[in-house]
């Protein structure tokens, strides 16, 4: 009868456990396995490391930007992947704020996804893979620059649209139920092209480069960024929280 | 020796011998505003999301304000149970079924709202694919499920030699004759059987005080995690749980209350009960006054610009109404009653507060936050809509469903410990501080 207490303590201890190992182990497995991340992850050579540069001076408010952009990729409508906002300083100055993705090097977004549908490609572009994400919107909650949208209902489509076949750096079709964000035009970027909103851009406010050849450009010039962000006073958005954005701009006016 | 049901103890096995047309009738009730929910949540099935008043903005809202407060409310059995058993506090032994197994249903229902807020329910299985232990979601994840697990086996194991006493005393059918069987049908009675049950009832309580904490933790630290105003905050976690005994303890008074009276269980829930928890309701009243003048002195006296719109949104944006109801009505308000009507309808009045101010105050972390703007200059404005309050419906009339067919299928005050020692008369003082402490 000593074996009937033992079996219930065992009981007892084995099943608490065993429950919490076994969520545990069934993701580290597969993960070790293999069947995680990794595959989408190397895809993107590691030579870049895309930023984007916005000249805040030269912006104008006229949302090119957003128009050209939301035509590239087909984004469905009420979304904006760049936001232009209006801002007014506390001298009453009024300037205006496009707001693309940030692709944060410490994305708070990446971290809180609880199945690794945001990655981060080796070139620092943070995608989100729409054919695993499970739409818990976690991502939303964590990103502090309001970037993320969420197809709440199924998006009207096009033909053109429905015969592109999809992938996380030409994320369309679109479908209901996931999160959808700027990822920086990475189709365009592979075939060397600037993205969307740069070209889209008529003041030619938007620049976008490599942060190792310390180069970005608008289609017009070239500009040398660390050059140009030291004298010009670069900054950018919410710094202290320690983010990192990929994404740098130039203050609305000269002090 | 077996004790066997004396006639005295008849009332408790009269839910399980007889059943009225009210019973049915509230079951059919209950059964009907579930049926509705299910029917609004097909609609946002094939509708998607759009269906509720959620935005990009204000993008979580009733279904996770929800989530916290019943998994808020399973702290009720087992935490004060467990903690009761552990201080030995001997007043606790008719009322440990009736917590225990609001722990269970509350979990159950909590943990399914998530699971209704997901864009892609379809898709969750993912979570175990590629589950990443990074994300404080997964930790809620294994968290719940060994919360379940081992409040289940704590509800489950002191129901064994209940069990047999009711295939003794009562005429069963197949369906429960084969459920009795097959949950305790080799239980004698004998004295190493005993000791045995007793030995692991004891470390399951020593092992569920740790779980159960841990489980609203990590549900404060979903929140805790990201960098948002009013949620970025270290005392998440204490207040979350403190919040939670708090409510938990409020729903165990009120189902003291509905069992006493519909099972007439007079005898055995005693006024003594009601002062006892209400004591400890008090307690805890005070602990979440002073988690929550911490919180928002805190925010208002730096007055960093962000902590200020927060605040702002949240004393005189549109749901200012339940912020200060949340405070006055369902902290400052019970504290009183507690203090100055310790009659049973005080108590159960002052708990009923609390239970509405505590669903308030979830929603209160939940959606104030997101409405705080961090790029744009206006406010985000979410209202619910009637496919959320109707899900919200179904699932209080779910959990009410589930306990009143738990409450005939079980004997809702466990026989065997209160005939190991009867509810004693008057001994409330001394275990009363115990248990407090
Ligand atoms: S919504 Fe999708 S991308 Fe965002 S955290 Fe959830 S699973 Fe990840």
């Amino acid at each position: 009868m000593e074996g009937s207490r033992r079996r219930f303590i065992r009981l007892a201890v084995v099943g608490v456990g065993a429950a919490g190992i076994t969520t545990l182990f069934s993701s580290k497995l597969i993960e070790a396995v293999g069947f995680s991340r990794g595959d989408v992850r190397a895809a993107a050579p590691a030579r870049r490391q895309w930023v984007m540069l916005i000249d805040l001076k030269k912006c104008d408010g006229c949302r090119k930007c957003t128009e050209a952009c939301n035509t590239e990729h087909f984004v469905p409508p009420g979304q904006e992947w760049i936001t232009v906002y209006e801002v007014q300083d506390e001298f009453g100055f009024r300037y205006f704020l496009p707001r693309p993705c940030m692709h944060c090097e410490n994305a708070p977004c990446l971290k809180v996804c609880p199945v690794g549908a945001t990655f981060r490609r080796e070139d620092g572009v943070v995608l989100v893979d729409h054919r695993r994400c499970i739409g818990c919107r976690y991502c939303m909650a964590a990103c502090p620059y309001d970037v993320r949208a969420f197809n709440w209902s199924e998006p009207p489509h096009t033909p053109e649209e429905l015969a592109h076949t999809y992938r996380p750096e030409a994320p369309w079709p679109h479908r209901m139920g996931v999160v959808e964000k700027c990822m920086f035009c990475a189709h365009r970027a592979e075939e060397g092209e600037l993205p969307a909103c740069v070209r889209g851009c008529p003041m030619d406010a938007i620049y976008f480069g490599d942060l190792r050849e310390d180069a970005v450009s608008n289609g017009r010039e070239v500009l040398r960024l660390s050059e140009t962000l030291r004298r010009d006073h670069g900054f950018r958005l919410k710094e202290e929280l320690g983010t990192e954005p990929r994404v740098w701009y130039l203050p609305a006016r000269r002090d | 020796m077996e004790p066997d049901v004396s006639a005295s103890d008849a009332e408790i096995l009269e839910p399980l011998r007889r059943t009225t047309w009210r019973f049915y009738v509230l079951l059919a009730g209950l059964a009907a505003v579930v049926g509705w929910g299910v029917y609004a949540y097909s609609w946002q099935l094939r509708e998607g999301l759009s269906v509720t008043g959620l935005t990009d903005r204000v993008s979580w809202g009733v279904y996770i304000s929800n989530f916290v407060f019943f998994i808020g409310i399973s702290h009720a059995g087992t935490l004060i149970s467990a903690i009761l058993r552990v201080t030995r506090a001997e007043w606790r032994r008719p009322i440990t079924r009736m917590a225990e197994s609001i722990t269970v249903m509350a979990i159950v229902v909590g943990a399914g709202f998530p699971l209704i807020d997901l864009g892609r329910p379809d898709r969750l299985m993912n979570v175990f694919f590629y589950g990443r232990l990074e994300s404080a979601i997964l930790w809620d994840f294994i968290s719940i499920f060994t919360y379940l697990t081992g409040s289940l086996l704590y509800l489950l194991l002191p129901l064994i030699p209940d069990l047999a006493v009711v295939r003794r005393s009562v005429a069963l059918g197949r369906f429960r004759s084969f459920l009795y069987t097959r949950l305790g049908g080799r239980w004698t009675g004998s004295a190493v059987q005993k000791r045995s049950l007793e030995k692991s009832i004891g470390l399951m309580a020593v092992i569920i005080i740790p779980v159960a904490i841990s489980v609203h933790t990590v549900v404060s630290w979903i929140f805790g995690m990201t960098l948002r105003v009013g949620w970025h905050s270290a005392i998440f976690g204490v207040y979350f749980v403190g919040g939670a005994i708090f409510s938990g303890i409020a729903t165990i008074l009120i189902a003291m209350a509905v069992f006493r009276r519909v099972y007439h269980l007079e005898k055995y829930i005693t006024p003594l009960h009601f002062r006892n928890l209400g004591a400890l309701l008090l307690v805890l009243d005070l602990v979440m006054i002073y988690f929550t003048l911490s919180e928002y002195l805190t925010a208002t006296y730096g007055a960093e610009t962000r902590d200020v719109a927060w605040v702002r949104i949240l004393s005189t944006g549109p749901y200012a109404i339940l912020f200060w109801g949340m405070l006055l009505g369902g902290l400052v308000l019970p504290a009183f009653l507690l203090v100055f009507r310790r009659g049973i309808a005080g108590i159960v009045v002052a708990a009923i507060l609390v239970d509405v101010a505590m669903w308030m105050e979830r929603f209160l972390i939940v959606v104030p936050t997101m409405m705080t703007p961090q790029m744009a200059f206006t406010w985000n404005l979410y209202t619910p809509t009637w496919i959320e309050w109707s899900i919200t419906a179904a699932a209080i009339a779910g959990f009410a469903l589930l306990y009143a067919l738990f409450s005939k299928l079980f004997p809702i005050v466990s026989i065997w410990e209160i005939q190991e020692q009867p509810a004693p008369a008057a001994e409330p003082a001394a275990t009363e501080q115990e248990a407090v402490a």
